[in-house]
């Protein structure tokens, strides 16, 4: 057996004090989508943040393993390198930065940690090329300031294209589809569906199941108060969608945690 | 290209030799600053009677100032008795390979790409000639004056070109103008001096670094650059390698001429010694620079100051002519126990004259600056206009920053305009550049480079990239 490709075991995180998340468990294989769903402040950023290694976030609790190997000593930029992507619920901007400047930085800080040579700048435009055509993002927006001006769905289709540009072994998305119309879903998921692969692994959170129409998980968590209380498989998230929230709280308050997958 | 650089330092070392050697007596003047002193230096350089005077005279006038307190710098008084004015450009203690060079300042040099060939030069290490270096420094020469481009150092202008040097020295910074302006006329060492001819585009970016005789000047420098009628010049001063120098106080003077319909791009890159983490021994630059804008003319001022101690600089436009056009381009970057009070003054003077003012301060640990900009809008300057943009990004919480913008207009047609603004690079801006996997440094660099870019976006393609690097340099351990 190899090991899970993320595997976090009872984690407790604070920020400034406050524990957020109360001993969450979470397994996710090579390969497989997970979905990660739960009500607005249930810690789903928290989560994503804690995984990529915010400063601001500090471990109590537990462990998160990345390939077999705890990564809370490593610090973002290694984990980065490691092959671990954030797409960001509210991506910043960076003004005066050109989006494509700054990712050939990035991809090349990432493949010389890995000991590849870095891309010339025609091999870049190649892949510039290609990975913009996979999420149909507009030529014109590669060559502006990082997300300086950008709408809301361009931010995100951003994101996407980092995540197809970086191609990394995990990539975590925080509600990538809120406020995104449909289209841009549509395209978002596209690029996402593209990019699963056997050695690939998806961490979705999002609010809402709509998502989880185009882009199909093969098990959903719902998190609350800082835990996963309900593990299933996709019809978990059609169940959500139907009943909402609230059965789930009283499951959760009646018995701990639950898990059926 | 930097085996020409060292052929050229290689021949200026040698003319220096020779040079010294048939005319002067002894190669250093006792320190202490009166008028025999003056003189002594004007003999020394063989100048003509009426620089003398001129010498004389600003000294005289400089006996009645007092220096200036007003700006927020503070530094420990200098004793003007205790320097020496006149020095014969001493060699750099040369050593014979790398080997023996400070391995930190070999560290930066490599951090700037600097190759291995420049290294050298840079840090005095003997290097030969690969060229016939006689000829390196005649095409160059040949080149430009088959377009009757004049460009050599100040004292040969003064030797080989007097009636130019005559008319427009002082012309822009009158030797009453200041404290350290005054100074400087007094007892300037050398400098560069420029010409282009009306109607010609000088084809190539002009380069203290290309000049020769440009060692050991560097404390009271006089330029003086005179683009004629429908001219263009673009001239880069500076260096992104650390300079280290023994001078304390550097007061240098900058006097640019643009006549009718001409463009002057100045471009200075000032890395100067800042001195340790705590201040101590760094450069105290305080330079007086100004262009004189005639009708249609512009002067471009592009400044990225990254070194010295304390900085206190001005570069200014005079828009005399109707329709001239002033621009000041500044980044300014402190940190440890730096200080910097930098800006520029627009004069309106002609009509519909315009100016335009960017500035981006950058200021982490200790470090202080000041922005200190003055528009002025004179009677006659119908229809004149300005834009000012000043930003300020602070790194960390125990850095300040400070605007200071003057508006003083006597024409109810002007149009003034002023935007400032204070920011913090934000966490999640790091964060995010991290997460994408760019360490904490580049991150920042990064950040910092985006901030500075509608000014870098100014300086020459090569310079540009230079200059990024550096701020990236400097940056280094100024973060957490
Ligand atoms: N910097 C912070 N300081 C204090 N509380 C915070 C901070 N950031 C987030 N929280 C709290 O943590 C909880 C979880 O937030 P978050 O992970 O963003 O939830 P979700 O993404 O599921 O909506 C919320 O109650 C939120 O208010
Ligand atoms: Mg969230």
């Amino acid at each position: 057996m190899t090991d899970p490709l993320l595997e976090i075991r009872d984690l407790h995180a604070s920020v400034d004090g406050t524990e957020i998340l109360h001993g969450l468990s979470l397994t996710i294989n090579a390969g497989e989508v997970h979905a990660i769903m739960g009500t607005n402040g249930s810690g789903k950023s928290t989560l994503t943040k804690v995984i990529a290694g915010h400063p601001d976030y500090e471990v109590t609790g537990g462990d998160v393993l990345f390939k077999g190997r705890s990564i809370l000593q490593d610090e973002p930029e290694q984990r980065a390198c490691a092959g671990i992507f954030l797409a960001f619920q509210y991506p910043v901007e960076v003004p005066g930065v050109s989006n494509l400047y700054f990712l050939r930085s990035a991809l090349n800080a990432q493949r010389k940690s890995r000991g590849e040579a870095e891309l010339s700048g025609a091999e870049f435009l190649a892949l510039v090329k290609e990975k913009a055509k996979l999420v149909d993002i507009d030529q014109g927006l590669l060559n502006r300031s990082v997300n300086e001006g950008f709408s809301g769905g361009e931010k995100k289709r951003n994101e996407i294209f980092q995540l197809a540009m970086l191609a990394p072994t995990l990539a975590i998305l925080d509600e990538t589809d809120s406020g995104l119309d449909i289209d841009a879903l549509k395209t978002v998921a596209h690029g996402v569906n593209s990019l699963r692969s056997p050695e690939r692994a998806f961490l979705l959170v999002t609010h809402y199941q709509r998502l989880l129409n185009y882009i199909e998980p093969d098990f959903v968590h719902v998190l609350l108060d800082g835990r996963v209380v309900k593990s299933g498989g996709k019809q978990l998230a059609l169940e959500l969608e139907d009943k909402g929230y609230a059965w789930i709280e009283e499951e959760a308050a009646g018995s701990g945690s639950i898990s059926v997958a | 290209m930097p085996d020409t650089n060292e052929s050229i330092q290689a021949l200026a070392q040698q003319e220096y030799k020779h040079g010294w050697v048939s005319h002067v007596d002894a190669d250093q003047l006792p320190p202490g600053l009166h008028e025999d002193i003056v003189r002594a230096i004007s003999a020394k350089k063989h100048e003509p009677e009426w620089l003398t005077e001129w010498r004389l005279r600003a000294y005289r006038h400089w006996l009645t100032m007092r220096e200036p307190e007003w700006q927020k710098p503070k530094y420990p008084k200098i004793d003007y008795q205790g320097i020496i004015y006149y020095s014969a450009p001493k060699k750099k203690p040369e050593v014979s390979s790398l080997d023996e060079v400070d391995p930190e300042l070999l560290e930066t040099f490599e951090k700037l790409g600097i190759s291995l060939d420049e290294q050298k030069r840079l840090s005095g290490v003997a290097v030969d000639a690969v060229f016939d270096s006689v000829s390196v420094k005649t095409t160059f020469r040949e080149e430009l004056s088959k377009q009757g481009i004049i460009f050599c150092s100040f004292s040969e202008a003064v030797t080989d070109h007097p009636e130019l040097v005559k008319k427009y020295l002082g012309s822009v910074v009158p030797y009453t103008d200041n404290y350290f302006a005054t100074l400087n006329s007094a007892v300037f060492s050398d400098g560069s001096f420029c010409y282009i001819p009306p109607g010609v585009r000088c084809p190539m970016e002009l380069s203290t670094y290309f000049r020769i005789n440009s060692a050991g000047t560097g404390q009271f420098e006089r330029t003086l650059l005179i683009a004629d009628e429908g001219a263009y010049v673009s001239y880069l001063e500076g260096c992104t390698a650390p300079q280290r120098d023994e001078n304390q106080l550097h007061a240098a003077v900058v006097e640019l001429v643009a006549l009718k319909g001409a463009h002057i791009k100045y471009s200075t890159v000032q890395n100067w010694y800042p001195g340790d983490k705590d201040g101590k021994g760094g450069v105290y630059n305080f330079v007086t620079k100004r262009g004189m804008a005639n009708e249609n003319a512009k002067i471009s001022w592009t400044q990225v100051e990254t070194g010295s101690a304390i900085t206190w600089k001005y570069p200014s436009c005079v828009l005399k002519g109707d329709n001239s056009v002033g621009e000041f381009y500044s980044v300014a970057l402190t940190r440890d126990r730096q200080m910097a009070d930098t800006g520029t003054k627009m004069i309106h003077i002609g009509k519909n004259t315009r100016s335009t003012i960017v500035s981006k301060g950058i200021s982490a640990g200790h470090a202080d600056q000041t922005y200190r900009g003055l528009v002025k809008i004179m009677k006659g300057a119908t229809g004149a206009r300005n834009y000012s943009v000043c930003d300020s990004l602070l790194i960390g919480g125990t850095c300040g920053a400070h605007t200071t913008p003057y508006i003083e207009s006597a024409n109810p047609t002007a149009v003034v305009e002023h935007e400032a603004s204070t920011s913090k690079i934000s966490d999640d801006q790091i964060f995010f550049l991290r997460q994408r996997g760019l360490s904490e440094e580049d991150a920042v660099s990064m950040i910092v480079n985006g901030f500075c870019k509608d000014v870098l976006s100014e300086l020459p393609m090569e310079f540009a990239v230079e200059a990024q690097k550096l701020l990236g340099v400097k940056l280094e351990g100024a973060v957490g």
